[in-house]
C-alpha cells in the first residue's frame, strides 16, 4: 500500500517524494478509507484515500459512485461548504481501485466527544444555526455540471424502505404504523428539488472548536427535497441522550431553521417532520440490515449483530412520535 | 431437565470475568470489541430473565386485539398485516397500549439504558 500511495502521490503532488504508513480507518468489504502521510521538500501534508479495491467495481445500488463523491466534495469545497479539498482522484495508472484522495482535516467525528467535551462547549450552542447554514449551502449548489445522482420522492423512499422492511420477513406492527402513516401524510414530490447530502448527521460531519469544519460521506447524494436532511439531522438516534435537543443533541429546530433561513432558504417545518419520521424509521431498517449482514454475510462481528439490536431504539422513537403518551410527550408535537 | 448452575448465572460469571479481570488488560480496537461483547452477553442475561413473561404477557394481549390463537410470530405477522392493510390502528382499542408495553419490554432487553426509554419509565412512576 505504502508504495503504490507513493508512486501515486509522486505522479501529481510537486515534490512528493513518498508516503508515510498509512493506517485503515474504517470501511466494510467493499470500501475502505487510509490515512496518511504525503512527504515532500516542505515538510508533511495530512491526507485520506477513500477507496473501493479492485474487484470491488459495483457499488450499492443507493451509492451515488466515488468519482460522484469526488465531483460533489469538490464542488462543495469551491462553494464555500465546509469540506476537505480533493487533490486526487484515482486513475486506472494509479492500481489503487477507484477513489480518491482529501487533504486530512483535523477535528472530531465522534459525537460523545462533541456533546460532552469542555473542549467544544463554547462552540456547542452555535452549532444547530451553522448547520442550517452549512445545509443552505449544500441545497443552493447549481445543478449544472453535478454528477448523475438519483432522483428521490417521498413516495420512492416510501417504496424502498417498505422493500427492505418486507426482505427481512420479520414482523415489526411499530414498522407497519410508521409506514402507513408515511403513505398517509406523503406530501408529494418537493416543488423545489436540490441535491440532498442524504447522510448529514454527527460522524460525518468534521468538527472542532470553532465549529464545523468539513462534511464527509457524500455516498447517499440524490436529487429530491431539501428538508430531507433537515429532518434527518433531527432524528432521535443522532442525540446520543441527549433528546430534549433534536439538532444531533447540541442545538434546537429552531436555531436550525433560523440559521437555513438567514442563508436564504425556506423551511417548511411539516415536511421537516416528515423526514423526521421517515428517516427514524430509515435508520431502524437500516439495524435490521445490520443484521442481515452478520447472519448472511462475511461481516460476521458482534457489532453488527448488536446494531440489529438496536432497531428497537428506533420504534420506541416512533410511538414517541407517531403515538405519545400524554405525559412524555416527544416534542415534534410541542 | 437440565443441571444447575442456569444459563443465566452462567452468562453472568463469564461477563463478570471478562469486564473485571480482562477488560483492564485490553486497549485500542480490540477494547471496544470486547466492550460490545460484553454489552452482548449482558443483553442475553436480560433476555434469559425478562423474556418468559414478557413473552406470554404480549401473547395474551395480541390474541385479545386479535380474536385468534396462534404462536407469538403469527401473531405478530398478522398484527403486522392488519396494519399494513388498515384494518387495524392506532384507534383501534388497546393497539397502541399493546404497542407501547411489547416496544417498553423490548428496550428493557435490548438497550435499558436509551434515553427515550428512561424518559418514558419516568412517565410511568
Amino acid at each position: 500500500m505504502e508504495a503504490l500511495l507513493g508512486r501515486c502521490v509522486a505522479s501529481w503532488y510537486p515534490g512528493a517524494t513518498g508516503v508515510t504508513s498509512p493506517i485503515r480507518l474504517s470501511g466494510g468489504a467493499s470500501q475502505e478509507t487510509w490515512s496518511f502521510d504525503i512527504v515532500h521538500p516542505g515538510g508533511k501534508l495530512g491526507a485520506i484515500l477513500r477507496r473501493a479495491p479492485q474487484g470491488y467495481g459495483a457499488a450499492p445500488a443507493r451509492a451515488a459512485g466515488l468519482n460522484a463523491e469526488a465531483t460533489l466534495m469538490q464542488r462543495a469545497y469551491g462553494a464555500g461548504v465546509p469540506s476537505p479539498r480533493v487533490l486526487h482522484v484515482l486513475q486506472p495508472n494509479d492500481e489503487l481501485g477507484t477513489g480518491f484522495i482529501m487533504e486530512r482535516v483535523e477535528g472530531e467525528t465522534i459525537p460523545r466527544k462533541i456533546l460532552r467535551d469542555e473542549h467544544f462547549a463554547q462552540v456547542r450552542p452555535k452549532l444547530a444555526r451553522q448547520l442550517g447554514k452549512v445545509l443552505a449551502g449544500i441545497h443552493g449548489l447549481e445543478s449544472l455540471g453535478l454528477p448523475e445522482l438519483r432522483r428521490m420522492t417521498p413516495a420512492r423512499e416510501i417504496d424502498e424502505l417498505e422493500r427492505d422492511y418486507r426482505s427481512f420477513d420479520w414482523p415489526r406492527p411499530v414498522f407497519e404504523l410508521a409506514l402507513r402513516w408515511l403513505r398517509d401524510r406523503d406530501p408529494g414530490p418537493s416543488a423545489q428539488e436540490t441535491l440532498v447530502h442524504g447522510d448529514f448527521r454527527h460522524g460525518n460531519l468534521i468538527i472542532g472548536p470553532d465549529g464545523v469544519r468539513a462534511v464527509l460521506d457524500w455516498e447517499l447524494a440524490h436529487f429530491g427535497d431539501p428538508m430531507e436532511d433537515l429532518g434527518w439531522v433531527c432524528v432521535n438516534s443522532w442525540r446520543f441522550g441527549e433528546i430534549d435537543k433534536p439538532v444531533g443533541g447540541f442545538g434546537s429546530r429552531e436555531e436550525l431553521f433560523a440559521g437555513y433561513e438567514a442563508a436564504g432558504h425556506h423551511v417548511d417545518p411539516e415536511r421537516v417532520t416528515f423526514w423526521e419520521v421517515m428517516g427514524t424509521l430509515r435508520w431502524g431498517v437500516m439495524c435490521c440490515g445490520m443484521m442481515q449482514r452478520f447472519r448472511t454475510g462475511p461481516e460476521h462481528s458482534v457489532e453488527r449483530a448488536m446494531i440489529g439490536r438496536r432497531s428497537s431504539e428506533t420504534e420506541i422513537d416512533l410511538l414517541r412520535l407517531l403515538s405519545p403518551r400524554t405525559d412524555t410527550r416527544a416534542n415534534v408535537r410541542d | 431437565m437440565q443441571d444447575e448452575p442456569t444459563p443465566e448465572e452462567l452468562i453472568k460469571a463469564v461477563a463478570d470475568f471478562l469486564r473485571n479481570d480482562i477488560a483492564p488488560q485490553i486497549s485500542g480496537h480490540h477494547a471496544f470489541k470486547l466492550r460490545v461483547s460484553i454489552n452482548a452477553l449482558d443483553l442475553v442475561g436480560r433476555q434469559l430473565k425478562l423474556e418468559q413473561g414478557s413473552n406470554a404477557a404480549e401473547v395474551a394481549r395480541l390474541s385479545q386485539i386479535l380474536g385468534v390463537q396462534g404462536t407469538l410470530r403469527d401473531l405478530n405477522r398478522t398484527l403486522a398485516e392488519r396494519i399494513a392493510n388498515g384494518e387495524i390502528d392506532l384507534q383501534t382499542p388497546e393497539v397502541a397500549e399493546h404497542l407501547w408495553q411489547t416496544t417498553m419490554d423490548k428496550l428493557a432487553v435490548d438497550q435499558p439504558n436509551y434515553a427515550s426509554y428512561r424518559r418514558e419509565l419516568e412517565g410511568e412512576a
